[in-house]
C-alpha cells in the first residue's frame, strides 16, 4: 500500500517534471532561435556593411590590398585636407553658437516660471521634423541672390561657410535643447537652499551649483552637436556653394567620380569624431548617475517677475527665429514665381513640372518610412526583449547588445557609404536588393537602431523581472506572457519608437542618398535634386510636405496617446 | 496629603492646541508637580520620579534665559492645505529644542519658516528683538543642516566647509584656518581634500554640520539630520551633536519624527500634529504627563480605553471602577478616553487583593522586558498591555491563559477629554 502510494507519487512527479522540461525546452528553443536570427540580422545589417567599408578603404580599385595607401593619398591631396579643416572649424563654430543658445533656452524652460513652456519646447523641437536642408533652403530665400533681406549681409555671401553655420545652428538647436533640458531638469533644491542660507550671490550659486550640475549635459551636447554638424550632408550640399566639407567630399568621390576607395577613406575620417563623441558620452553617462542622491529634493523654480519676463523675451526671440526660418520655406513654397510673381498658388507642388519622378518620391518616402516604422519597431522591440529578459545564450545576447549600440556612433553618411559598398559587392547574394525600397528601409532601420533600442530596453527594464517567472510557474509559454503582458504594458513605448523611426526615415538624406534606385527616389533626395537644378521653390514645397507629414504623424501620436491609450492604460492609475 | 491639583488644564486648553504662552504654562505645571508628587510616589516609581523632579526643579530654579526665537501666530498655507495653524512658540537662548511629530504635521514647515526658506503666510518671527519675518535667509542668523546633507558634489570637503566664508569675502588665510578648525571639531581634519562622494554618510553629515557652523551662527537648524544614517552611526552622531551643542552653547532646533531621538537630545520637545502644537515640555514631562491622547500615543506606548465618568476621581469601565489621582473635569456619565503606560500596570499574585482580575492573552519578549497582553475578566473588549522587566518576570509564573490579578495606580491614569 505504502509502496504503491510512493510509486504513484513518484511517477506523477516524473510526468509533471518531464512536461515542464519539454515546455522549458520549447520555450528555450524558440528564444534561442529568435536570438540566433536576430544576431544574424544585426551582423548583416550593421557589422557586414561597416566591415566592407573598412576593407574598401585599404584596397585599390582592383580589389587588391594596399594597406594605408588610400589614406596616404587622401592626406596628400590638398583639396581633401582643406575640406577636413573646413569641416572642423565649421563644426567648432556652429557648436560654440548652438550650445550656449540652447543652454539659455533650456534654462528658461526648466529653471524659470515663465508661461507657455510646452509651446516653447514644441517650437524649439520643430526643426527635428524637417530635413536638415530645409533651413538652408529657407536661408537662400532670405539672404540668397534674390533674398529679401540680402542687404542685411552687407555684401557677404550666404552661399558658403556663413550659410552653413547659420543653417546648422537651426538644424542642431533642438538636439542641444533636448540634451540640456534633461541635464537641467534634475537638481537638488537643498543645494540651492544651503547656498541661499549661506548668503551666496546669484552668480556664485550659478557657477558653483547650476553649471557643475549641468556639466555632463553640456559636454554631451557639445560632442553630439559637433558630430551632427561634421557629418551632415544636406546643408552643405544646398547652401555650401564652392565651399567643400567632408560630407560633400564623400558624395563627390562616390557619386561624382566613382572613386569608391577614396569615398571609403572619407567615411572613416568622418567616423573618428563620431566615435570620440560616442565614447565620451558613454563615460559621462556612467559618471552622471552618482551625482544626484536618492534623498535629493527636486528643485522647483520659484516665480520671479523680472527673471521670468527676461526668459519669456528670450524664448519668444529664439522661438520666433525658428518659426520664421521654417515659415519662410513654407511660405516660399506657395509663391508662384519668386521674386517676380508673389501671388500664392500650389504651382510648386505640381512636382511633375520640375522633375520626371513627380510626386512619386513623396509616396516612396511614405512607403519606406511606414515600412521602417512597422518592421523596425517589431524587430527592435523583440531584440531589446531578448537582451533584457531572455536567460540563455549570454554571449549571443551581449553581441546583440553591442551591435545595437554601434549605429549610434556611425553617422548616416558613413552607414550609407558602407551600404553602397556592401550591397554592390560582387560576392554579396543580397545584391539584387540594390535600389529597392527594401534596402532603403533596412538601411534606415540600421541607421536609427540604437535610440529605438535604448528606448525599448528602458521600458522593459521597468517591468518586474519576475513576470516571466510567474508566467513559467503558471506553465504559460513565454510567447503568451510576451503578447499578453509585456507588449500591452509597453504599447506607449512601441508607439514612441514607431513615430521616432517614421519621422527620422522621412527626413533623412545622408544615409539614403547613395542607395536609391531609378524608381525609389525619396522625397528628401528629390529636394536635393530639385535644389541642385535651381528649382528652389519646388524644393521648398517638397520640404514643406515632408515637414507637414512628420508633424501630422507626431500630432496623431500625441492625440492617440492621450485619447486612446489614456483609457487602455487605466491600470497605470493616472 | 492634599489631593493633587489637576496637572492638566481645562479641556479647552488641551484640545485647541493654541497656547498663548505654552512655555510658561508648562513651567508652572512643572513646579506644582515637582513639589507635590514625590511625597506621594509609591516605592517602585520613586526613582523615576526623583530623577524627573530633580531635573524639573533645576530647570524651574534657574532664571528663565532670554528668548532667542519667538514665533507669533505663524500660519502657512500651500494652496488649500493648511500646513501651520497659528503657531506660537518661544525658544530660549542655548536650549536644544526638537520639533517632533508624524510626517505632514508641519514640523519641517515651521523650521523652514524660521529659516526663511519657505516664508510663512501669516504671523511674525523674531530672532532676539529683531523682526525677521520678511527677511531673506541670508539676512537671518542661522546655520542649517539638511537630511540629504546637500553637500556640493563638485567641491572638496574643505571648499564645502569654507563656502559661506568665501561669501563673506574673508581672506584666504583666515578661511583656511577656520576650515581646519571646524574640520578638527567634527573630527574630519584628514579628509579636507576629498569629495563628498568619497565619504560615508556619517562623515558627509559632519561636513554639512561644519559648513553650517562655519559662519558662527547663533542658531542651528537641523532638518532630520540623522534619519538618513544607519542605526549605529546615528546614535554616535547624536551624542556628538549633543556635546558639541553644549560646548558651543548654541541654540538648536531639530526636526525629527523619531521620538527616541527627541527624548535623548532635547531640552524641550515641541510635539506637533496637523499643523498645530500639541504640547511643549521636557522629555520626561511629555512622557509622564501627556496633555492629549495624540501625544500619549505618539510618545511611548499607552493603553487606551473608553470609560464613563463616575465621579471627580472615578472612571467606570463596564462593571469596574477605576480610581484616578487627577480630577476629572468632564461631567458624570460622560464618555471619555483614558489611558496609562504599560509599565505602570502592576501584576500581582492571584488573591493578593488587587482590584482587577484577568487572563494572560499573550507574552512578547522584548529583551529587557516582556510585554504581556491582558484580557479583563468580564470586559473582553478591553485589552491591555503590561511591561514587566525580564528580571521580575523570572519570579512569576505567567503563561498564556493563566489568570492574573493586577492594579493600575491611580496617579498614572490619564484622562483625555
Amino acid at each position: 500500500m505504502a509502496t504503491a502510494g510512493t510509486l504513484s507519487k513518484e511517477s506523477s512527479d516524473a510526468v509533471s517534471g518531464s512536461s515542464a522540461r519539454s515546455r522549458a525546452l520549447s520555450d528555450g528553443f524558440i528564444l534561442g532561435l529568435i536570438t540566433a536570427l536576430l544576431l544574424i540580422w544585426l551582423l548583416v545589417i550593421v557589422a557586414a556593411p561597416l566591415a566592407t567599408l573598412l576593407v574598401k578603404s585599404v584596397q585599390n580599385n582592383k580589389g587588391e590590398f594596399v594597406g594605408l595607401a588610400n589614406y596616404a593619398t587622401y592626406f596628400a591631396t590638398p583639396t581633401l585636407v582643406a575640406s577636413l579643416w573646413n569641416s572642423f572649424w565649421i563644426a567648432t563654430l556652429s557648436t560654440a553658437i548652438v550650445v550656449p543658445l540652447a543652454f539659455v533656452y533650456a534654462y528658461c524652460l526648466k529653471r524659470t516660471c515663465m508661461r507657455a513652456k510646452t509651446i516653447f519646447l514644441s517650437v524649439a523641437l520643430l526643426p527635428i521634423f524637417a530635413p536638415s536642408l530645409l533651413s538652408a533652403v529657407s536661408l537662400i530665400y532670405i539672404f540668397g541672390n534674390q533674398g529679401f533681406l540680402k542687404s542685411w549681409l552687407m555684401g557677404a555671401e550666404i552661399y558658403g561657410p556663413l550659410g552653413i553655420v547659420i543653417a546648422q545652428v537651426f538644424y542642431c538647436f533642438p538636439h542641444a535643447v533636448l540634451i540640456l533640458t534633461t541635464a537641467l531638469a534634475l537638481a537638488d533644491q537643498r543645494l540651492y537652499e544651503a547656498a541661499n542660507a549661506l548668503g551666496t550671490s546669484r552668480i556664485r550659486t550659478f557657477l558653483t551649483i547650476t553649471l557643475p550640475g549641468a556639466k555632463y549635459g553640456l559636454v554631451s551636447a557639445t560632442f553630439v552637436i559637433f558630430t551632427l554638424v561634421i557629418t551632415d550632408f544636406g546643408i552643405a550640399k544646398v547652401i555650401g556653394g564652392q565651399f567643400n566639407v567632408l560630407a560633400t567630399d564623400a558624395y563627390k568621390q562616390v557619386v561624382g567620380q566613382q572613386n569608391f576607395e577614396m569615398g571609403a577613406v572619407v567615411g572613416f575620417v568622418l567616423l573618428v569624431p563620431a566615435l570620440a563623441a560616442f565614447a565620451i558620452d558613454r563615460v559621462i553617462q556612467r559618471r552622471q548617475v552618482s551625482l544626484l542622491s536618492s534623498r535629493a529634493v527636486p528643485l522647483e523654480p520659484k516665480p520671479n517677475f523680472v527673471g521670468d519676463a527676461i526668459a519669456t523675451v528670450y524664448c519668444v526671440f529664439i522661438g520666433g527665429l525658428i518659426v520664421g526660418v521654417i515659415g519662410v520655406a513654407v511660405w516660399a513654397s506657395f509663391i508662384t514665381y519668386w521674386p517676380y510673381n508673389l501671388t500664392l498658388s500650389l504651382r510648386n507642388y505640381n512636382f511633375a513640372e520640375f522633375e520626371a519622378a513627380g510626386w512619386a518620391p513623396y509616396w516612396n518616402s511614405i512607403a519606406m518610412s511606414s515600412l521602417v516604422a512597422v518592421l523596425g519597431t517589431v524587430i527592435i522591440f523583440v531584440g531589446a526583449y531578448i537582451v533584457e529578459k531572455a536567460r540563455g545564450l549570454p554571449t549571443a545576447r551581449n553581441l546583440i547588445q553591442f551591435l545595437a549600440m554601434v549605429p549610434m556612433a556611425v553617422p548616416g553618411l558613413v552607414i550609407g557609404l558602407a551600404y553602397v559598398f556592401f550591397i554592390n559587392a560582387p560576392w554579396n547574394p543580397l545584391g539584387f536588393l540594390y535600389g529597392t525600397i527594401a534596402v532603403l528601409a533596412i538601411n534606415s532601420i540600421a541607421h536609427f537602431y540604437t535610440v529605438a533600442h535604448i528606448t525599448a530596453a528602458t521600458a522593459l527594464k521597468q517591468i518586474d523581472p519576475e513576470f516571466e517567472s510567474v508566467g513559467a510557474s503558471l506553465k504559460v509559454p513565454v510567447h503568451t506572457t510576451f503578447l499578453r503582458v509585456t507588449v500591452p504594458i509597453c504599447t506607449p513605448t512601441l508607439l514612441d519608437i514607431a513615430v521616432y523611426l517614421f519621422v527620422n526615415a522621412m527626413t533623412t538624406v545622408s544615409a539614403v542618398i547613395f542607395l536609391y534606385g531609378a524608381h525609389t527616389k525619396l522625397a528628401a533626395i528629390s529636394i536635393v535634386h530639385m535644389d541642385e537644378a535651381g528649382m528652389s521653390a519646388a524644393a521648398a514645397a517638397m520640404a514643406t510636405l515632408v515637414l507637414l507629414t512628420a508633424l501630422a504623424v507626431k500630432l496623431a501620436h500625441i492625440l492617440l496617446d492621450r485619447l486612446v491609450f489614456g483609457r487602455l492604460q487605466a491600470w497605470r492609475g493616472r | 496629603m492634599s489631593p493633587l491639583p489637576s496637572c492638566r488644564s481645562k479641556p479647552s486648553d488641551t484640545t485647541s492646541g493654541r497656547y498663548a504662552r505654552p512655555v510658561r504654562d508648562a513651567s508652572a505645571h512643572r513646579v506644582l508637580f515637582a513639589t507635590s508628587r514625590v511625597s506621594m510616589a509609591t516605592p517602585s516609581v520613586a526613582l523615576h520620579q526623583a530623577v524627573e523632579a530633580s531635573s524639573d526643579s533645576v530647570l524651574a530654579a534657574a532664571p528663565s534665559p532670554p528668548v532667542h526665537v519667538r514665533i507669533v501666530n505663524v500660519s502657512k498655507r500651500f494652496g488649500a492645505f493648511q500646513a501651520l495653524k497659528a503657531v506660537d512658540l518661544e525658544i530660549f537662548r542655548g536650549e536644544f529644542v526638537c520639533f517632533l511629530g508624524p510626517s505632514g504635521c508641519g514640523k519641517t514647515t515651521l523650521l523652514r519658516a524660521i529659516a526663511g526658506l519657505d516664508p510663512q503666510t501669516d504671523g511674525l518671527i523674531f530672532m532676539g528683538e529683531r523682526d525677521v519675518s520678511s527677511l531673506p535667509p541670508a539676512d537671518r542668523d542661522f546655520g542649517i543642516v539638511f537630511q540629504s546633507y546637500a553637500l556640493f558634489p563638485n567641491l572638496t570637503v574643505a571648499a564645502n566647509v569654507g563656502y559661506g566664508l568665501v561669501n563673506r569675502r574673508l581672506g584666504r588665510k583666515t578661511i583656511n584656518e577656520r576650515v581646519a578648525e571646524l574640520l578638527a571639531t567634527v573630527g574630519l581634519a584628514d579628509q579636507a581634500a576629498k569629495y563628498p562622494v568619497q565619504l560615508s554618510g556619517g562623515q558627509q553629515q559632519r561636513v554639512a554640520l561644519a559648513r553650517a557652523l562655519a559662519t558662527s551662527p547663533s542658531l542651528l537648524l537641523l532638518d532630520e539630520p540623522l534619519s538618513a544614517l544607519d542605526a549605529r552611526v546615528r546614535v554616535r552622531l547624536r551624542d556628538e551633536l549633543k556635546s558639541l551643542q553644549r560646548r558651543l552653547g548654541l541654540t538648536t532646533i531639530m526636526v525629527t519624527h523619531d521620538q527616541e531621538e527627541a527624548m535623548g537630545l532635547a531640552d524641550r520637545i515641541v510635539v506637533m500634529n496637523r499643523g498645530e502644537i500639541e504640547q511643549v515640555g521636557s522629555p520626561s514631562e511629555i512622557y509622564s504627563r501627556p496633555r492629549t491622547a495624540f501625544v500619549a500615543d505618539f510618545i511611548g506606548t499607552m493603553n487606551f480605553f473608553d470609560a464613563f465618568v463616575a465621579g471627580s476621581h472615578q472612571l467606570q469601565i463596564g462593571s469596574l471602577v477605576l480610581e484616578t489621582r487627577e480630577a476629572i473635569s468632564a461631567a458624570n456619565g460622560q464618555r471619555v478616553r483614558a489611558g496609562f503606560r504599560p509599565e505602570e500596570l502592576k501584576i500581582a499574585e492571584p488573591g493578593s487583593g488587587s482590584a482587577l482580575v484577568g487572563r494572560v492573552r499573550d507574552i512578547g519578549f522584548h529583551g529587557g522586558f516582556c510585554r504581556i497582553g491582558l484580557e479583563l475578566d468580564g470586559e473582553p473588549l478591553v485589552q491591555l498591555a503590561a511591561d514587566v522587566p525580564a528580571q521580575r518576570l523570572r519570579g512569576m509564573t505567567l503563561a498564556v491563559g493563566h489568570p492574573v490579578a493586577f492594579s493600575i495606580p491611580p496617579e498614572h491614569v490619564h484622562v483625555f477629554g
